[in-house]
Formats: structure tokens, sequence, C-alpha cells
């Protein structure tokens, strides 16, 4: 305030009052240049506007694209838009519309639902507009009705495009769907791009590349009456469709990876290594995606979110499972690049292993101990206490922090927007999320996968792939190629991650050694599948589904089906020259060995046998 | 200054506004021409919305919420205002920051209303401490402000500017700035920076074009040639000057524009709410409705004028000036003056979020009008 005094306050004041006189008269003349332009549009140019409103009423009426079509790799349509009988109403043209819904209702199915739908859109539209009453008539309601159309005025069937999924089930986890657009949708979505359009992508790739399917709006301007009603199209421009999509997915390997499965819940998640392109993705069971697409009925969802087996569940890219021995390539690694441990070194295995001042055992799944063993047969033969011992002498910072680096419990960036992150701990997430520090047996019983480690079939696939690669890590993607309607397909990019570097890059091979013992060798845990004719690297898991006390003996007869273990194989081929990298998860399957190993070679077989992957990068 | 001119004034707004809003600090000419504008609004807004009373409701009760504000911050004295002039800017830069960081990470624009509904606070709140703390650093010194505080000015008004033009928000980056702005000019920055501003702004438009975003381009283009676009934006600004001109002299009647009420016109109840009234009261309620807002904007400038102090002065004129920018920046828009800037009409327009901030920066007019202090320092 001192520094006041220093001012010419007079002087200031009869600035500030010039400056705002200036302002004064700026308003003035900003108001009165919209006032001027009133008097134009309104006295000067009135009759000529006063004419366009009352007879040359121009209505626009949105044209909605039609949908991108997506295929498969190989050209294949899984996602086409179909003709679809749609019945509508013209509320005005029909005499006694409580009259006509209940007659109608003996012609062609009308659920509550579809009235009360129809109920709803009547009370907002003019009432000259066509209403749909039902979205898709089957063939046989359409030709009932086309017998008696003509007792029925004002009510008609149109034929619309409708999203239809030919692969049905089998790419339900990949593509998703579409669906009618909600409330929640309006608010996200571009009112002007999206006037006139009744679906949008929901789930999975659809709802992914929605601004890609989706195309552009067209408008068409429509001279209208008084009352509103059209007369005739003034002025039309052209929609632009929605861009067609090419996907990694082999339609023939996914229905390969889907019958290995068989009957039991999992996932299944082919990778080609060198590029990141998933052939193949299986979560089962599935469901249809084509009862979403007109709106499914309340019982009929209800079955299918109340199934025991959760067929609406993505488990490929959102089950969350402890990825048990499979994590022991990655901790070998881990070993060998801090310097733990040499491909050499051996350690006993009495079929125990006790931290010191602990007098807990921590058991082998082999009760007999498997005696000296090295690295590779430690993962060959699937040897806890090795890597037991192993995790003890890295520590959890460490395994964190290399296990970070392959992406576990980071997801891998997919491009669709439902995956999730498994989990790998560290002290400070232990902290956060337990407020409890960091005990020397979790760090034991993370060295076989176990404990709070846990990884989605999607994480352990591109951590398979990474391995296959020797460290290259590329980012897996669902979606190779776009096109517009008749134009060439145009590749999408995926930024790549960046890769593991070893300081030592033979150790790469040591660990892939061992996983081709684990299933050429004679005494690996996936010898059963090594009659293939090329070479695999694999890991079999086995996860435990809940813990058992330490003296507890584990009995699959005794243990109710949905108690018994996760079966789990990691694998790739050929072991010198991948082009295929898998992960497959038989939930409750029991022994990795013995249940999953075999669904991943009968991928495989899917793939190599036919020659999948030998060209590198053919266009769709 | 004001031995002997602080009484004279205090007395006369004593003597004219007496009783319950000289003891609630409240200008009465200001509160009336608001009153007016805000009840033309809602009765041009039941027509708008397709005669929904519910909606009329909504928006008086914003409108309540409003006035409650100015209210509010009519009894703050100016002096308060001016020591939280910098924090208040402080702490919206903070948020803007935040808001770019979370927007940022949020990844996608699916969550785009989630963080709109956040977004909008700060720049909201910027509307305001942006002219307060131009006003508060320039009243530190003497006027005119020397070359030192205007770069210093210079700086406060492109940090947040640049941050609302980030989000992408460039209709209030623009009006934002403005308002910092016009306390700069109100100050007397000299003709030349002025004229050396307006050079700056025509060598800086092909790079402003340069980082604009393809839809706020195809804004302009559509502005400068609306043939362009007959079925986009250009539909919009056609449909809206042929409902502003079938209104004539007195309009087709409340209730029966034929534009609005089959549905020609977008956004009929918030953005072109002013082509609804063209269209129903015609030239006789524009007119009007324009008087009051040149009322409002002139009342402004003269509590302005009549302040004891530097900064009231200022920022009772920042903020009266960024009034009319609004006003201008919508009825230009609806009538084809202007390119398309999705800016409400104030006070009228459908909705609440900025209802509040304008009702605010009166509130801030009223305080700066009625706190008059009797003892001088000198």
């Amino acid at each position: 305030m001192r520094r006041l005094h220093l001012k010419d306050h007079r002087a200031e004041q009869r600035l500030f009052a010039r400056r705002a006189a200036l302002a004064a008269a700026l308003a003035v003349l900003a108001i009165g240049t919209v006032a001027a332009r009133l008097v134009q549009l309104q006295v000067l140019e009135h009759q000529r506007y006063s004419t366009l409103s009352r007879e040359n009423r121009v209505r626009l009426v949105p044209l909605p694209p039609p949908r991108g079509l997506i295929f498969d790799r190989n050209g294949t349509p899984v996602a086409e838009n179909r003709p679809a009988y749609r019945l509508e109403v013209v509320p005005e043209e029909v005499p006694d519309l409580d009259a006509m819904l209940e007659r109608l209702g003996r012609v062609v199915t009308l659920r509550p639902i579809d009235v009360e739908r129809f109920r709803a859109l009547a009370a907002r539209k003019p009432r000259f507009e066509a209403i749909p009453l039902r979205l898709r008539l089957s063939e046989a309601e359409a030709a009932r009705f086309a017998v008696h159309r003509h007792e029925f005025p004002g009510v008609d069937i149109a034929v619309r495009p409708a999203r239809h999924y030919p692969a049905g089930p089998l790419l339900a986890h990949v593509l998703g769907y579409v669906a009618r657009i909600d409330a929640d949708d309006l608010e996200s979505l571009d009112p002007v791009e999206y006037r006139g359009t009744s679906h949008v992508g929901k789930l999975g790739i659809e709802r992914a590349y929605e601004p890609l399917l989706h195309g552009r709006v067209g408008m068409q301007q429509v001279e209208v009456n008084a009352q509103g009603r059209p007369l005739r199209v003034l002025e039309r421009a052209r929609p632009r469709p929605g861009r067609n999509l090419w996907l990694t997915i082999d339609l023939r390997l996914q229905r390969a990876a889907q019958e290995a499965l068989g009957e039991a819940s999992g996932a299944v998640v082919a990778l080609d290594p060198r590029t990141g392109e998933v052939l193949a993705l299986v979560s089962a069971p599935s469901y249809d995606p084509n009862l979403f697409v007109n709106g499914i009925d309340p019982a009929a969802y209800r079955a299918l979110a109340h199934d025991p087996d959760r067929p609406l569940f993505n488990r490929a890219l959102r089950g969350r499972y402890p990825p048990g021995s499979t994590i022991k390539p990655f901790m070998a690694l881990a070993g060998l690049e801090a310097g733990v441990i040499a491909p050499g070194t051996t350690r006993y295995c009495p079929g125990w292993f006790v931290l010191p001042n602990d007098e807990r055992r921590y058991r082998d799944w082999k009760r007999a101990g498997h005696g000296v063993t090295d690295m590779y047969k430690a993962i060959a033969e699937s040897c806890d206490v090795y890597f037991y011992d192993l995790a003890v002498r890295l520590g959890i910072d460490r395994i964190h922090g290399f296990l970070a680096r392959f992406g576990f419990g980071a997801g891998t960036g997919l491009d669709v927007v439902e995956e999730a992150r498994g989990l790998l701990p560290s002290r400070e997430w232990k902290r956060r999320a337990r407020g409890q520090p960091w005990f020397p047996g979790e760090t034991v019983i993370t060295g076989i996968g176990q404990g709070y480690l846990l990884a989605t079939p999607m994480e352990l696939a591109a951590a398979t792939a990474t391995l296959a690669a020797r460290g290259v890590r590329v980012r897996p993607h669902l979606a190779r190629a776009a096109a517009d309607p008749g134009g060439p397909p145009e590749p999408l990019r995926f930024a790549p991650e960046p890769p593991v570097r070893l300081a030592e890059p033979r150790h790469w091979e040591a660990v892939v050694r061992a996983m081709v013992r684990t299933v050429h060798g004679r005494d690996g845990t996936a010898r059963g599948i090594a009659d293939a004719p090329y070479r695999i690297a694999g890991k079999t898991g086995t996860a435990q589904v809940f813990g058992l006390a330490e003296d507890e003996e584990y009995d699959p007869e005794t243990l109710a089906e949905r108690l018994r273990d996760h079966a789990l194989f990691i694998a790739f081929a050929p072991a010198d020259d991948p082009r295929i990298a898998v992960a497959v998860v038989v939930e409750n399957g029991g022994s990795g060995g013995a249940v999953a190993a075999p669904v991943a070679r009968r991928v495989m077989d899917a793939w190599l046998l036919r020659g999948g992957g030998a060209a590198r990068g053919t266009a769709p | 200054m004001n031995g002997e001119r602080i009484g004279l004034p205090g007395a006369e707004a004593a003597r004219r506004t007496p009783g319950l809003a000289a003891r609630l600090h409240l200008d009465l000419p200001l509160l009336l021409g608001l009153l007016a504008v805000a009840a033309i609004g809602l009765v041009v807004l039941y027509s708008a919305s397709g005669e929904r009373l519910e909606v009329v409701w909504r928006q008086l009760l914003r409108l309540g919420i409003g006035f409650g504000v100015m209210v509010a911050v009519a009894q703050v004295p100016p002096e308060a205002l001016r020591r939280w002039a910098p924090w208040l800017y402080a702490a919206g830069i903070l948020l803007l920051v935040a808001v770019l960081a979370v927007g940022a990470t949020g990844k996608g624009a699916q969550r785009w209303l989630d963080l709109g509904v956040v977004r909008f606070q700060p720049s909201e709140l910027m509307k305001l401490a942006l002219p307060m703390v131009v006003a508060w650093h320039l009243a530190e010194a003497p006027l005119p402000p020397a070359a030192r505080r205007v770069l210093a000015a210079f700086a406060a008004i492109l940090v947040p500017v640049a941050l609302i033009a980030r989000q992408p928000d460039l209709g209030t980056a623009l009006v934002v700035g403005a308002a910092g702005f016009f306390a700069l000019f109100l100050a007397g920055l000299r003709w030349r920076w002025l004229a050396g501003l307006a050079l700056a702004a025509a060598a800086g438009a092909p790079a402003l074009w340069h980082v604009m975003h393809d839809y706020q381009r195809a804004r302009v283009l559509t502005f400068l040639n609306p043939e362009r676009d007959p079925l986009g934006t250009g539909y919009h600004i056609i449909q809206s000057k042929i409902a502003i001109g079938s209104g004539g002299l007195f309009g087709k009647g409340w209730l029966h524009g034929t534009q609005a009420h089959l549905e020609f016109l977008p956004e009929r109840a918030t953005d072109f709410i002013f082509a609804v009234l063209g269209e129903e009261l015609g030239l006789t309620g524009t007119l009007a409705l324009l008087a009051l807002y040149l009322f409002l904007v002139l009342r402004g400038l003269h509590i302005a004028a009549r302040a004891q102090d530097t900064f009231g002065r200022l920022v009772a004129g920042a903020i009266s000036l960024a009034f009319l920018v609004y006003v201008v920046v919508n009825t230009g828009m609806v009538t084809g003056l202007l390119p398309v800037v999705g800016l409400p009409l104030p006070l009228v327009s459908y909705g609440g979020t900025s209802l509040v901030t304008v009702m605010a920066g009166f509130g801030i007019l009223m305080s700066v009008h009625t706190h008059r202090k009797l003892l001088s320092p000198s």
C-alpha cells in the first residue's frame, strides 16, 4: 500500500476514464453491429427468409454409414451386415393402436419388452415417422405377416442391415459385439456422427475399433410440408462407409484351439513371436454374440450371467491365474542374468526346502526329491526345490525387476480395451495393498509361480513370445489391416516394446535348451507331446486353486472339480526359428503336462503343419 | 486520490439504493438488469425446450444458485479479492495442469465426459482469476504499466490460455485470454504495444492454423464459406438465419416458431437459443435483449470508472468487457457473423456450468461498487 504514494492518482484515473470510455464505445459498436445484422436479417431480408421458412422447409435427415466388415487373416468374413426384416409401425396410420398390437401379437411374437420400447419411442417421435416394433423377424414370421399384411394398415416390414457374426461363439471373446446405443453411450458419442446410427461396439474389436468401423454419417436435405412430412430429397451427401478390418486371427487355427480345449473351461492364446499377431485367442466356454445385437432378452441374459462356468468372462484377457511352474524359465533367466546361478550350477533336492531359522517345509511336487539337479533338469523336470532356493538367493526385489521386463503384471497393451493386468508383487505393492511387510516365505513360493503372482493367459503368451524371440518384444495385436470398401488394405502399425537385453545372450539358448528338454527329454514333464515333427520348447505348470496344509496330500479324487488345480502350458515352436508361441490354461484340469500340453500341441500342429507363418507379412 | 471524492459516490449510492439491496451489497440497476435478462431467458427456454416445464424448473434452480453465488461474492470486500487473486490464479493453474495430466493418462477418449466434468472447473475459475491476477499485478505500480510489467502480464495470460487450448477448448481459451487482455487494455497499455500485438496476431494466425484440430479448422472454413458444408455446420447457420430472418419485426409469436418447433434448428435450447427468440419475438425481442445486455456492460464500465482503487477499476472493467465478449460471440455466431464457437448465451442458454461463473463475476462488480472506504489512506 505504501507504494501507492508514488502514483499520480489523478493521471491514472484520467487514463482509466479514457480507456473505459473507449471500451464503452467499443461495446456500443459491437452490440450495434449485431443489431445491424439483425435488422438486415429480420427487416431487409425478411421476405426471403419468410419464404424459405414457409414454403421451402428443409429438413436434414441423417444417412447412417454401413458399418465396416471384419475378416479373419485369410479373408473369411467374421462380422457382416445382413439384411434383417424389421417390423415398423407408423402410428398415425393405425386406427386403434392397442387393438392392433393385440391382434399383431397373434401373428408375430411380441414380447412385453418390444411393446414397451415401441411405446417409449412412439411417445417421443412425430406420429408420421416409422417406429420399429421388432428389429429382427424370423423368415417364418416375415412370411406369416406378409399373408396378413392387409389387416394391419400402418404396419410394414422394412429391410435394414443388421450385424451378424457368422462364427458365433467361436470369436465372441475376440470380436465382442455391437448393441443398441444406450444412455451411457450417448454421453461419449459424437451426436452428429451418430445421428441415425442405432448400434455401437460394446466390447472387443467392435468397441476398440469403433471409430474406424463406424464411418462418417451422410445427410440428405429433404423438403417437408408444414407438418414435417417429407416431400422430396433436395440434396444428398453420401455417408462414408466404415472401413473394413482384417484380424490377425486365423479362423481355422481358432477353431482348432477351441476343439483342442474340448468341453473344458480355459483359455488358449497363440501369437506369432516375430510380429505380435494374435493367431488364436480362445476363452471357453463362450456365448453367441448375435444374441446381444438386437437386445438379449432378460431371461437369456440372466442365464448367461449366472452360469457357474461364466461364459461371458473373457478368461484369455481377464482371467488372472497363478502362473505356477510356467514361471520357472523366466526365474532361471533371472538367476543367470544376476549371476546367482550358471546353467551347470547344481542343488540337491531332497523333496523339500526350508528357510534358515524356520521350520516350515516347502515341499516339492515329487515327494522323493529330484536329487542332484542343474538348471536344465530343474526346468525339464520342474524341480520346485531348485527354484525355491533360486528365488531366495535372488530376493523379491530382483525377481520383481526382472519379471517386469517381460511385461508381467503390466498387461500387454493389446488393441482391445478390456484386457486386464496380472499381478507382479513387490515389497512396495504389499505395503500399499496389504499394509504388511514382505515375508521371506512369500519369496520362496514366488519362485514356483505361486503366492501373489498372477498372470493373464495373454500376458503368459506375450512373455513366451519374448522368450521365443530371444528378448525381442512385440506388441500383441488382433487387427492387422484396414481398408476403405474397395480400397487397398493398409497395414496397421503397433509400436514394439523395449526389448529384454541380457548381459550374456547365450543364456537365452540355455533356457530354450532346458525347455526343449521339457518336451523332448526322457524325463521331461511334457514328454507326452514329444512325437511332433518339429522341435518344441515348452514348460508345464500346475496352479493351485486352493492352499493345502503342510502335511495334506493333494488327492484329485477327493476334491470337487472346481477346486482341482489349473493345468498350464507355455510353448513355442520350432524351437530354433519360432513361428508360434502358445499359452494354455485349462481350469481345474489337473496336470499341465497331461492336460494342457496336448492342447498346445494340437494348436501348433494346426499352424505349423499347414505351413502357417512360413511366409512372413503376407498382405490380407 | 480519494479524499474529496469518496464520500460523494458512497452517499449517492446509499441514496439511490436504499434498504435491502444496499445492505446486501447489491447494485440495484445491475440486479434488475440481470433479473430481466434471466426472465426473458426462461420465457424463451420454455418454448425452445418444446414446452417442457421441468426444463424451465431446472434452469430456474440453476439461476437461483447463480444469484446466490453472486450475493455471496458481493459480500467479500474488494481488498480481500485483491489479496486472494494470486492464490486463486495459482490454484487455477495447478488444476489446469492436473487436468491435462489426468487427461493424458486416462487412456483414450472413451471417458471423455468424466474428464469433461472435471475439465470444466479450472477453466471456469480462470475466467475470473485471470483478470483478477492481471489487475492485482498492474495495480502494484503506477499506470500506464512499464514494459516489464506488461511482459509479466502477458506471461500470466498466455500460460492458462495455452493450457486451456491444449484441452482442447479453443472457445474458452479465447474468452479467458480476452478477459486478461482487457485488464491490460484498461490499465492504459500503450498503443504501440497494441499495434505490435495486432501484428503478432496476424503473423501468428498461420501458426495457429497449424496447431488446430481438424474439426476446428473445419469450423473456420465453414464460416468463411458456408456452402462448403451445407449439410453439417453450415446447416446450423443456414437454419439459424432462416429462423431469425423469418421472425421479422414482431416474430411469429411465442411458442409459434416453426423452425424451432419442427426441429429444424439444432441446439435450440442451448447455443442457438437466440435464434428461437428471433423467430418468435422478432426484431423487437432481439433488440430488447441486446439492449439489456448493453445496459449490463455499460453499467459494469460505469462501476469500474467509479471504483476507488486501481484493482477494483481494472477487475470490474475487465469482467464487464468479458461479458460483452460472451454476448457478441454467441449472437454473432447465431446470426452468421462469426464462426461457430460452442459458447452459450449468458443467462439465457440452458445449462448451468458457465452461469455460475458469470454470476460470480457480477458479484465481484457489486462488491467493487458497494464496499467503499470512507477513510482514505492519504
